[in-house]
């Protein structure tokens, strides 16, 4: 919930003086319940997921990525940047159209200036390549998609 | 300035630090492992990257994670929280290499208090008390300590803290055996296999000082009796402490700020003691270079946001008050509300929560990150909710707690609610000061 204990001490303050023993408060981002009872007033929150413009949730909650039947997809083993290729300029890992097996390196994650390479895990052809060079991907973010070859 | 936190924490302490972020402008990013993206801390973060899987080996304590996301999301700073990374002197590093900001100690305190032999010896020069003890490399050297201190004693993993890799040593004859487990646990569980022994404390209270420093000035903040503790565990905590007679409490806030003072402390810290009131004798236990689980008792006494304080001094400003400045009013009590079974040996109970209704009202403040709805993970601690009550002595904040605790109702996991509500009816409790080991009684007594 977005109220800090202030605010609900001062709410109960003025609920005190009424002859109200609940109070409902409800906004797009959380509801607030207020109940006197017999030891006196008690709180029960739900704090609203996050409402994210379409631009930033598609970044938010890059894992929750959802993949289509028949495609596999390989997933960001670990958080950090994305890199296609061996180091800029040099031709990408795989293209879409490519054949890997389990073995295949398809890309690496950066992080903390640590290079860790990215295998394919399944055997199939690269579909499509969901996340761009250098971004910054989250562990499970898909990063490429397959089809069985 | 800081504008962004990567909070590298979950549960009620990272709901609790977005609220302060907020408060003060400051954009959050919660590191969240898979099993936390739904959490209600995830709901309020401005932001949420997923670091890793659910184990915390996997996500919480991965270094390279937690700042790989920091740069990622394009962070100032990591907020670590308590427990996990909180205390580790490699990612305070890491934060270093990558210029991003640890809001914590600096890399060489977190070093120094982390090795509690390290931090033992600070104390012994700084010229405070310490238990009897030394440090044991094998059975020989164990053996000869436990001949000059005498049973019990207190085996301490020297990587260890907060009551983990503690062994303790009733008869002599026994001494071998112990010595051997624990220097192999110490070694498995921490990395370092070095240990040391104490002599065990019968009647120990905990009390420990809260400080503040920028590098240059300390002030403490008071103090806190944590003495209600299962397993060394802390269940029940209070500020100030009760019952400290004479000057001992004069004496405790002096010892602490002499300690982070031969520290140059910067950042938010608690210096532990065991404090023997009877005899108005007081040893140095360890320090803890982080927030503590139990901060909002101080909190409630001195009117201060102590995640706000740590923010300031992270970002390099002097400290923004004086000793003089730190007024105490009142007496709070905290009550960690845990997703533990009290009634069948305190078995963790992970699960969803069906229903969470807090107490409200005058002086009574609940961080929590439980709703109706929320899941209880099994991968981490079971802390549920911490309640605390705030009175305007201790007798008032004993009357507003009873009332707090019967309001608060809790279903779909078991808790500790009923264990709570019977150390508050405790007359030994209701009269202030008991030592560690009288949770144990009390429980035998009260489950008989």
């Amino acid at each position: 919930m977005i109220l800090t204990h202030d605010d609900v001490q001062e709410i109960i303050r003025i609920l005190d003086a009424s002859p109200y023993d609940e109070l409902e408060i409800e906004t797009d981002r959380y509801k607030l319940t207020l109940r006197r009872g017999g030891s006196g007033w008690t709180q029960a929150t739900e704090t609203a997921r996050a409402e994210r413009p379409a631009a930033i949730a598609a970044k938010t909650t890059q894992a929750e990525t959802i993949l289509e039947p028949g495609t596999l997809g390989v997933r960001a083993p670990l958080v950090g940047t994305f890199y296609r290729a061996p180091k800029p300029g040099a031709a990408p890992f795989v293209e879409v159209g490519d054949t890997v097996d389990e073995h295949t390196v398809v890309a690496i994650i950066e992080t903390m200036k640590l290079m860790n390479s990215v295998h394919a895990g399944v055997r199939g052809v690269v579909s499509e390549i969901c996340a761009a060079n250098a971004e910054f991907v989250e562990h499970g973010r898909i990063l490429m998609k397959l089809r069985a070859p | 300035m800081i504008h962004r936190v990567l909070i590298a924490n979950r549960g009620e302490i990272a709901a609790r630090i977005i609220r302060t972020c907020r408060r003060l402008g400051v954009e959050t990013v919660l590191a969240a492992s898979e099993a936390d993206l739904d959490s209600v801390p995830a709901r309020l973060a401005d932001r949420v990257v997923c670091i890793g899987a659910a184990p915390p080996a996997r996500s919480y304590l991965n270094v390279a994670a937690i700042v790989g996301a920091a740069e990622g999301a394009h962070c100032d700073a990591i907020h670590p929280g308590y427990g996990f990374l909180s205390e580790n002197a490699a990612l305070g590093h890491a934060c270093n290499d990558a210029g991003v900001i640890f809001i914590g100690a600096t890399e060489e305190q977190l070093a120094s208090v982390g090795d509690k032999w390290r931090a033992r010896e600070i104390a012994t020069a700084a010229g405070l008390p310490v238990v009897p003890g030394g440090m044991a490399r094998s059975t020989e050297e164990a053996r000869a300590l436990i001949e000059s201190i005498g049973c019990p004693a207190l085996v301490k993993a020297v990587g260890g803290g907060g009551g983990r890799g503690m062994k303790r040593i009733d008869h002599p004859a026994r001494t071998d055996e112990t010595i051997a487990l624990a220097i192999a646990e110490a070694d498995a569980a921490f990395g370092d296999a070095r240990i040391y022994i104490e002599r065990f404390v019968e009647h120990g209270r905990h009390v420990e000082v809260q400080l503040l420093g920028d590098g240059e000035t300390i002030i403490h903040l008071g103090d806190r009796d944590c003495s209600i503790q299962r397993r060394y565990q802390k269940l029940v905590e209070e500020a100030p402490a009760p019952n400290l007679g004479g000057d001992l409490r004069k004496r405790l806030h002096a010892a602490a700020a002499s300690y982070g003072e031969a520290l140059s402390y910067r950042g938010l810290g608690t210096v532990e003691f065991l404090v023997d009131d009877r005899r108005g004798e007081f040893f140095f236990l360890e320090m803890n270079a982080r927030i503590q689980v139990e901060h909002p008792v101080t909190e409630a006494i001195t009117g201060l946001d102590l995640v706000a304080e740590q923010i300031a001094v992270a970002e390099g400003r002097p400290l923004r008050l004086s000793q003089d400045d730190v007024r105490f009013s009142g007496a709070a009590i905290e009550f960690r509300i845990n997703a533990e079974d009290s009634a069948h040996d305190f078995r963790p109970s992970p699960g969803m929560v069906t229903a969470a209704e807090f107490p409200a009202g005058p002086g009574i403040r609940v961080d929590t990150h439980v709703e109706a709805g929320s899941t209880v993970p099994p991968f981490y601690d079971s802390l549920l909710a911490k309640i605390i009550v705030h009175g305007s002595d201790r007798a008032d904040a004993l009357v507003r707690s009873k009332a707090a605790l019967a309001a608060c109702r809790i279903a779909g996991v078991h808790t500790n609610l009923a264990m709570h509500r019977a150390i508050l009816d405790d007359p030994e409790f209701r009269a202030g000061g008991v030592s560690t080991n009288w949770f144990g009684q009390f429980w035998r007594r009260a489950s008989a």
